[in-house]
């Protein structure tokens, strides 16, 4: 295994298992959030039971994954850039490959500072914060339009982080062959339709009926 | 149906003395241009049209013109080999550009393919990854007798299909990291799938991706633009079963 993590495809690994990890949280994330939709009482016990020591063991561990997958990601991103020194003058990359698969890095460049927003405003608050009702606290933050449409850009842009990211993550690791390969696709369109429309439509809920 | 004339082209060029060299574009005419004409042909009457005017001719590879040596590369128009599908240069016609057109042409860009003049790159790093370890070691006499090693036919067709690649160099060209993984897929695939390349398939994936690696190719991200240009349409599965082979070989270790 010596030198399993810096060749190419060893790093390659450590960003699909990374990224398919932060995947898994998405549901759970996901999941929860969507009981606000269902009433205040099974959000409030959502977050009672998301805050319970067994599950908050597993904070640091989420923060690790993320941090893994952003250094590896510009470690890649970096080498990948340096690769062609001399760039070409004239390029149809739209010819050939889909535009989420040719700008990973900016679409979780752009993913990650919805997360220093998203961390800096509701999740301090939820962890640090006098908060009585956590449904209360959510309906009046999304309701304001600012917070509302930043969170629906960064849904669909998670979105199509998530469109090439879920199949490539298993080519990376050899689950695919040309049968697999369009299966794959197809679950990738799935959950980035998922995570796209599921984390959009809690804020478009409350800008419209959270008067 | 006679062929067309295209009256006049436009040709963007780069042109560079030699390796060391500062290169830029130049721009030259042609005219008369048969739709018949293969684009590599089109460049040969460039030539002509320069030889007479006493100016160097654009230095460009080729070899068979019939797609099968992987020698001709270009960057035309924005893609590799040109704007066709599953064809090399060479295989490229000018019934594919309109007449009045401007077409630009620039030599492979990837790090591990320097520019050594004009439009030719040195492309010994594909050389270099097959020395790796892109063979079966012992040497396996004449050809056998048709079935005395058993293969399946799914295993003989797609261990063909990756024999298909001709190591012209499109995918590391057109990859936006100019990685040589399907380059180096193709070949572990195709031994990969086969009793005599098997029993080397460990030792061989971990050789040819060190050998990738340390020559400077950039890290696959499955973008997949290499299997969209690769003149011999070698699938992007075959990537997979690298990344199967190197895993499992790892694991051993
Ligand atoms: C919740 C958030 C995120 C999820 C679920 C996620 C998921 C994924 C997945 C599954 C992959 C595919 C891995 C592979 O190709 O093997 C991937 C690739 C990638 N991610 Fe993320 N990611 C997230 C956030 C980020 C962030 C914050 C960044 C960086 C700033 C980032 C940058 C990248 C890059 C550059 C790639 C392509 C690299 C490659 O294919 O090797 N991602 N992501
Ligand atoms: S895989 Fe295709 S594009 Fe790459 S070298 Fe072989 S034939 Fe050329
Ligand atoms: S010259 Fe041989 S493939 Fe084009």
């Amino acid at each position: 295994m010596s030198n399993f993590l810096t060749s190419s495809i060893g790093k390659k690994v450590i960003m699909s298992l990374s990224g398919l990890f932060l995947i898994l949280f998405l549901c759970v994330h996901l999941s929860v959030n969507l009981l606000l939709l269902v009433s205040e009482e099974a959000f409030n016990a959502g977050c009672d039971f998301m805050a319970l020591p067994f599950i908050k063991v597993i904070e640091p561990v989420l923060a690790l994954g993320f941090i893994v997958h952003i250094i590896w990601a510009s470690v890649l991103t970096i080498q990948n850039q340096k690769a062609r020194p001399a760039k070409y003058a004239k390029r149809c990359q739209s010819q050939n490959c889909t535009w989420a698969s040719r700008n990973m890095y900016i679409l979780g460049a752009l993913v990650l500072a919805f997360l220093a927003l998203h961390i800096a405003t509701v999740w301090y608050q939820f962890k640090f914060g006098e908060i009585t009702s956590h449904y209360e606290f959510v309906s009046s933050f999304l309701k304001q339009p600012c917070f509302g449409v930043i969170y629906i850009i960064a849904a669909i842009l998670l979105g199509l982080h998530i469109t090439h990211g879920f199949w490539s993550a298993f080519q990376t690791i050899g689950f695919s062959n040309d049968i697999w390969r369009k299966r794959l696709e197809c679950i990738a369109y799935f959950f980035a339709f998922v995570f796209a429309a599921g984390f959009s439509i809690i804020p478009l809920y409350f800008m419209i009926f959270g008067n | 149906m006679a062929d067309k004339i295209l009256k006049e082209l436009t040709l963007k060029i780069w042109r560079q003395k030699d390796a060391k060299s500062q290169g830029g574009f130049k721009t030259y005419k042609v005219h008369n241009i048969s739709t018949g004409t293969s684009f590599l042909e089109m460049l040969d009457i460039l030539n002509e049209q320069l030889v007479e005017q006493n100016e160097e001719p654009v230095a460009f590879d080729h070899d068979c013109r019939e797609g099968i040596c992987g020698t001709c590369s270009l960057f035309v128009d924005g893609r590799a080999h040109g704007p066709d599908d599953d064809v090399t240069t060479c295989q490229l016609h000018m019934r594919r550009f309109e007449d009045g057109a401007t077409i630009t042409i620039e030599p492979w860009r990837c790090g591990a393919f320097p520019v050594i003049k004009d439009l030719i790159v040195d492309r010994k790093a594909y050389d270099k990854i097959l020395q790796a370890g892109g063979y079966v070691s012992v040497n396996t006499g004449g050809v056998p007798d048709a079935n005395a090693i058993p293969i399946a036919n799914d295993k003989a067709e797609e261990a063909m299909d990756a024999a298909a690649c001709i190591g012209c160099g499109a995918c590391a060209a057109t990859c936006k990291n100019s990685s040589a993984m399907l380059f180096v897929a193709a070949k572990v695939s195709q031994l990969a799938l086969l009793p005599q390349g098997k029993i080397e398939a460990a030792r061989r994936a971990k050789a040819m991706v060190a050998k990738m690696d340390e020559l400077g190719f950039g890290n696959c991200t499955n973008t997949g633009a290499c299997e969209m240009e690769c003149p011999k349409s070698i699938s992007i599965s075959h990537i997979a079963r690298l990344n199967r082979e190197f895993l499992k070989a790892k694991l051993k270790d």
